[in-house]
């Protein structure tokens, strides 16, 4: 089979990944050596794609609910055609914007360009809004205050050249695992790191500085760098003088923020030496790099972080030059494409607002009958307003509200309340889908064909390397069909993703003349094959027409620090490593014989760094200063006196509808798990290992208690991967209040207050199942992936009758072996079809746990004999203990027991390790945990103690 | 001189005993073995695979002519015994010969009971006992008849299988509601009344006997709901009784059967009685594996062990039926203070229970697979405990074996 080149669909950093499918629904997954995000690395999630092309999970054709409530199978024809009765039913009773879209940055831009297209140009509502919100809004509307546009400035190639890295609540090593490994090889070359985040992280355990900051004070921190930089003579003043504005103000308000050292280390719980250092090391280097991601983009206050920390960056001009600037880190491989087109309510399209003249420039080259005139709702309100019963039909595409959103209960029982809810996915069932009228079946990533952005501006395509299963189609051929529905049909008729790229391009370019950032104009007229051929590229790509701005992209200022130059702007390059590697025809060539006026690119090859030359998108051209207020801290209660924080495991990404299916990224974290401090596990009588229930006033999770040290007192934290699908009680969603970022519409997810209280247990056990399956809720359970299925470990109070009877109940037809031992309170149970294993549970009394690693050769087999039917409730498996321990390394499968006897055989580093086991050689996001794990060699006696 | 012994029954305990005295005293004892049957002891336990034309007739005999030459053992086959003289020491034979005896062992087994209901004397109602009741049965199948077995017991299962392996069609009858319940719990019942099924058994369970119908012959059976089941053959297999009236006539203590002492000792000290026809500390054992340990007690003793002792035997019972093995021993009644470990496969046709008492095992049942069954019956027996490989007990001991090492580093 042919290798296709496409791109990772899980986070922001966009990895070039080749696939080269078996024949039989799988692929062979490597990195893309040739892609310029990653050079061919890949961590674990990416490397396991592979594992997750299974059709099992899989929704294969469209489905309506029947009048007696019932999902049943439909055409796409009857399907289709609810939807655009159900959207006009609304639109004519209680007008355009009763209807909304809810999006997801795992869509392509050519799938979200269409959906951007039919609801604000057709239907006429400005409610699209995206799973985007979430995640990086914060980072938008900082982007927008202090640049006029939502512009990353910079690239990734600046982690290469700079010489300190500042991490702002980025658990990068574990969350953006290639770019980790890049900024390892940066410290190699002497480059400094610095990682600011409450949470002990891998990532601050493999940086040179973790400042444990106290929630929600980064913009203290950053108004007193501000402090500092004015105080110590390190701003840039010609810069500030030359292009931008507000410096003063805010400069007045960071020093009321953060009026000396004293107050910023009062207010932020650091070490006054810390700050002292960590100002003075800001200060005196100029290529710094300040990278920032959910942590800051989370919070009540996000927007104003965000720009704490672009405040720095323009008061010492290191912006748009070779290694400096800030960087915001996207979480979802198409975050960026979707805020392109305009996948969120407060955009309208190609990075244009809502002003008259936009409305009016949009409405013109789309021909659109009905233009939204104002933004949307964002998706906080907007699932409010569905509360409300303001909003009557909504579409959702790829993401799981139930489980994401804040306040998870509530979206849920909103959604329930409407006329019409769609549901575009991929897989059959999730949390979303239960109050679905119509499930309309979209292609999944290795079917899916069109372009996504990373965190660098950098387009790149997402290419089909599997044919389309059942009656699976994109997304946009399904909004496209709505809208012909709706009488639109032909402002919809795109004949493929690449008719659909060209107008977004087109768009981009239309009327723009340089006034706004966004604009791929030189990519309007890419042909089918070009655009079937496009190498990644970073936007701009203006067309020749309209002349960049000047040093916009093509040249790089020198440093604009006091007298302190940068390096050669001509050694570097405004492009290092962009040039794509060896195809030059990504555009059309120009056709031959006709005196070369045809269509050309003048950029084809994109533009790496923004703003070097201290022009931005504001209408004055300058860049603002934004005055910082002071956050209100989290606010705890009595009842709810802990702060609980939330965010992502190594190798999980978002719900699990994906990772969740891989072997091999099940091992390191499988279950939902609380950390906790030992002074708050001691004061809430938690044990390590125990279970716990953690409520706030909107919801409730249970969870497994893990104990750390990493964590600070008074806060908890969570991951947010599970739902109701993959464990019994862990929608950490339902907990997080719905407390919005005032100018991003972005939800707070990192500073809800909870109360946490200890679980009795008083059974264990485990379920092997083919399929993952509801057990009862009343216990804890929760899937990961293993070999031909899925292990679900049993805590809480409950019979192991119960767990059968679930068992029973959704397998049936099953042969059923059983072991039962009441007195002991032991009950194991086999289900059997044709001779192979369905499902195994072993239940016993809390405290005797059983293990299921010696099950796992009669899992595998295809036949059991005889003996083997009673083996495999036998217990010869052996208890818990005999497992090897949890995974460490998810790329090479190598566990903890593995890597700590290869210590005791005398690896004494990660180096020694990789050697002899292949642990962390390949994306190295388990490197800080194999130094842990040396380090605990070495000292025995706090192993012990641990 | 040799003392005289003589042996009165030459059924599968009498054959042990005379090799168990062979092998420890040759030639201690002049031995003479009087027996009823024609022929030489034979393996009656196989007389459902006889029936089964699983073996051949040959495959019955326990030990050939020549062996019991070669002992030295004298036999008197097709001969009954009709009367002890323990004064003299004498018994007298049905030839009209008497003989002296220095030791008397009674053998006599038992006999089967036929149920006392109108109708059970006409011909073509039969027992199951011996060669002779196989032969009737297999003669019975070549005319093309339908049978009806009553009694869902050890015999009648036997009985049935065999018929319906020899192609006859067969209705098993049982007044309970489960089969073999003094034997198998509830679901290990079921489990071997749907392997009978499976074998071409029809079974009917709760179906009590009113009488046999039929004016010449047998014509079938009715039930006292008024059910007729048709047949030719009626195969009455309710159970045996002690054959004890020889003892019974010359006055030794008999109760259901001759009563013995641990030294396997009747009222009389010159006299022993062994096997089905002894009644031991008040049980009556219907089956072969109590009177080969008696006979191995006995023979120990009459080989000058004086301390040897019988101290009765666990209740175990092996049912071969083909591809059905049915073990079960001790107590399996699950009384107070007992604890069931139980596996069930129904699909595999597997069950096994084992019943602990404190940290002892005292009872289990097998259904399906009873290859552990010796092991059980010694645990059962030896009453060690098992506390430490509780959980993979019901497995079997080679799961033990593997798995207490591990469960024990828990």
């Amino acid at each position: 089979m042919t290798a296709t080149r496409t791109t990772c669909p899980y986070c922001g950093v966009g990895c070039g990944v080749v696939a080269t499918p078996d024949g039989q629904g799988g692929a062979a997954i490597a990195g893309d050596p040739e892609h310029p995000a990653n050079f061919g690395r890949l961590c674990s999630k990416g490397s396991a794609l592979g594992e997750t092309l299974g059709l099992e999970t899989r929704l294969l054709h469209p489905m309506m609910r029947d009048a007696g409530g019932a999902l049943r199978r439909a055409s796409w024809d009857a399907a289709l055609d609810r939807v655009a009765e159900g959207f006009a039913t609304a639109i004519r009773r209680h007008g355009p914007d009763s209807v909304a879209f809810y999006l997801s940055g795992q869509l392509l831009t050519e799938d979200y360009y269409v959906a951007n297209k039919l609801m604000k140009g057709f239907i006429g509502s400005g409610n699209v809004d995206t799973n985007s919100r979430l995640c990086m809004a914060s980072s938008v509307a900082g982007h927008k205050r202090a640049f006029g546009s939502d512009t990353v400035p910079g690239c990734y190639d600046d982690l290469d050249e700079a010489d300190l890295l500042v991490l702002v609540g980025s658990n990068a090593a574990w969350c953006h695992p290639v770019l980790w490994q890049r900024m390892q090889k940066s410290r190699e070359r002497g480059a400094r790191m610095v990682v600011i985040d409450p949470r002990g992280t891998a990532t601050g355990e493999g940086a040179d500085t973790h400042l444990a900051i106290r929630h929600g004070t980064d913009a203290v921190l950053f108004a007193g760098l501000l402090v500092h930089l004015a105080d110590a003579r390190a701003a840039a003043l010609p810069f500030i003088a030359d292009h931008t504005s507000g410096f003063a103000l805010a400069l007045a308000a960071a020093r009321a923020l953060a009026p000396n050292l004293a107050e910023v280390a009062a207010k932020t719980g650091l070490a006054a030496a810390d700050l002292r250092a960590f100002f003075s090391e800001w200060a005196s280097t100029e290529r710094v790099v300040t990278l920032y991601s959910q942590g800051v983009n989370q919070a009540v206050a996000g927007t104003d972080k965000v720009n704490a920390i672009i405040n720095c960056h323009l008061a010492t001009g290191r912006i748009g030059r070779p290694g400096m600037g800030p960087f915001s880190l996207t979480g979802q491989p198409n975050a960026m494409g979707g805020r392109e087109v305009g996948g969120l309510a407060n955009q309208l399209a190609a990075h244009m607002g809502f002003s008259p003249s936009e409305v009016d420039r949009v409405g013109r080259f789309w021909g659109a009958p009905m233009m939204a005139t104002r933004e949307g709702r964002k998706a906080v309100d907007l699932f409010d307003a569905i509360e409300r019963g303001a909003i009557k039909a909504l579409w959702v595409m790829g993401t799981n509200p139930t489980v994401s959103l804040p306040r998870a209960d509530a979206a849920r029982a909103a959604m329930a309340k409407l006329d019409l809810l769609v549901v575009s996915e991929n897989v059959l069932s999730t949390d979303s889908s239960a109050a679905a009228h119509v499930l309309l079946p979209a292609a999944a990533w290795g079917e899916k064909d069109g372009t996504v952005t990373n965190s660098e501006r950098r387009i790149s395509r997402q290419r089909p390397f599997l044919p389309m299963p059942g009656e699976v189609r994109p997304d946009w051929q399904a909004l496209a069909g709505v809208a012909a529905r709706l009488g639109w049909g032909e402002a919809f008729a795109f004949d493929g993703p690449a008719a659909i790229f060209r107008e977004h391009a087109a768009l981009s370019a239309f009327e723009n003349a340089g006034a706004r950032d966004f604009d791929i104009g030189g990519l309007a007229t890419l042909s089918d094959a070009a655009y079937e051929a496009f190498e990644p590229t970073q936007w701009p790509v203006r067309r020749p027409a309209h002349p960049p701005l000047e040093g916009e992209g093509r040249r790089e200022a020198a440093g604009w620090g006091e007298g302190r130059a940068g390096r050669d702007p001509a050694v570097s390059s405004s492009m290092p490593g962009v040039t794509p590697p060896r195809r030059s025809l990504a555009v059309d060539p120009p056709p031959q014989g006709e005196g070369g006026a045809a269509p050309s690119v003048a950029e084809p090859r994109g533009t790496a760094r923004l703003f070097a030359d201290g022009r931005f998108f504001t209408p004055d051209r300058r860049a603002r200063f934004v005055a910082i207020a002071a956050a209100q801290p989290p606010r705890v209660t009595p009842e709810h006196p802990l702060v609980l924080n939330t965010g992502r495991v190594r190798d999980q990404w978002h719900t699990m509808m994906r990772t969740g299916l891989s072997p091999r990224l099940g091992g390191h974290r499988p279950e939902p798990t609380l950390e906790v401090h030992p002074d708050d596990a001691d004061r809430f009588g938690l044990s390590d290992g125990g279970l716990c229930r953690v409520s706030s006033v909107h919801g409730a999770a249970t969870l497994r208690v893990a104990v750390s040290m990493a964590q600070t007192p008074g806060t908890v934290f969570a991951p947010i991967h599970w739902n109701d699908e993959t464990a019994a009680d862990a929608r950490v969603g339902a907990l997080v209040h719905a407390v919005v970022d005032p100018f991003s519409g972005q939800p707070d997810a990192k500073a809800t207050a909870c109360a946490v209280a200890p679980v009795a247990s008083t059974l264990s056990g485990f379920v092997l199942s083919r399929r993952r399956i509801t057990l009862p809720r009343r216990m804890f359970w929760a899937w990961s992936a293993i070999v031909g299925g899925y292990v679900a470990r049993l805590a809480g109070n409950g019979a192991a009758a119960e767990i059968l009877a679930a068992l029973e109940a959704a397998l049936p037809g099953c042969e059923i072996a059983r072991y039962i031992d009441a007195e002991h309170d032991v009950g194991r149970a086999a289900l059997i079809v044709d001779g192979r294993l369905e499902a195994v549970v072993y239940t016993a009394p809390a405290g005797q746990e059983p293990g299921w690693a010696g099950l796992l050769d009669l899992w595998a087999k295809p036949k059991l004999e005889r003996r083997d039917r009673l083996a495999v409730l036998s217990g010869a498996a052996g208890p818990a203990g005999s497992d090897d321990g949890p995974l460490v390394c998810a790329c090479f499968g190598v566990s903890e027991n593995r890597v700590r006897a290869a210590v005791a055989g005398g690896c004494r580093d990660p180096a020694s390790l990789g050697a002899a086991l292949k642990a962390g050689t390949n994306c190295g996001s388990c490197i800080p945990e194999l130094k842990r794990l040396v380090a605990a060699a070495d000292r025995p006696m706090a192993l012990a103690g641990e | 001189m040799s003392e005289p012994l003589v042996v009165v029954g030459n059924g599968m305990v009498a054959a042990r005993l005379v090799e168990e005295i062979s092998t420890r005293a040759l030639g201690r004892y002049s031995i003479l073995v009087v027996g009823e049957e024609p022929r030489p002891a034979y393996n009656r336990v196989l007389l459902s695979s006889l029936l089964a034309d699983e073996i051949a007739d040959a495959d019955l005999e326990l030990k050939p002519a020549a062996w019991w030459r070669a002992k030295g053992v004298s036999t008197l086959f097709g001969r009954a015994v009709t009367a002890i003289n323990r004064e003299a020491k004498t018994v007298a034979l049905s030839d009209g010969r008497v003989l002296p005896y220095g030791k008397l062992v009674l053998a006599t087994g038992s006999r089967p009971i036929r149920l006392p209901k109108p109708g059970m004397d006409l011909p073509g109602v039969i027992t199951f006992r011996d060669v002779a009741d196989v032969d009737a049965m297999r003669a019975a199948a070549r005319r093309g008849c339908r049978a009806v077995v009553i009694g869902g017991g050890l015999l009648g299962l036997e009985a049935a299988y065999g018929l319906a392996k020899a192609s006859v069609p067969v209705t098993l009858i049982h007044l309970m509601d489960r089969l073999m319940e003094r034997q198998l719990d509830a679901p290990a019942a079921a489990l071997l009344a749907d392997a009978m099924r499976r074998n071409g058994v029809e079974v009917v369970l709760q179906a009590d006997t009113a009488r046999v119908i039929g004016t010449e012959r047998a014509e079938g059976v009715e039930l006292t709901d008024g059910r007729v089941l048709p047949a030719d053959l009626v195969v009455c297999a309710v159970g045996v009784r002690p054959n004890a009236d020889l003892a019974r006539a010359a006055g030794l203590d008999v109760g259901r059967g001759v009563q013995v002492n641990d030294g396997l000792i009747a009222s009389d000290p010159a006299i022993h009685a062994i096997g089905e026809c002894a009644e031991h500390r008040g049980a009556c054992y219907g089956l072969v594996e109590p009177g080969y340990e008696m006979a191995a007690a006995l023979a120990r003793r009459l080989s000058g062990d004086a301390w040897a002792v019988y101290g009765g035997s666990v209740l175990s019972t092996n049912l071969k039926v083909s591809g059905v093995p049915v073990f079960s021993a001790g107590d399996f009644s699950g009384g107070e203070g007992t604890q069931d470990l139980v596996f069930t496969d129904a699909a595999a046709g597997v069950y096994r229970r084992v019943v602990l008492k404190g940290s002892a095992v005292v009872g289990a049942v097998l259904v399906g697979d009873a290859t552990d069954a010796l092991w059980y019956r010694d645990l059962i027996r030896s009453g060690e405990s098992v506390a430490s490989m509780r959980h993979s007990l019901v497995f079997g001991r080679a799961f033990c074996a593997e798995a207490a090492p591990l469960l024990e580093a828990a």
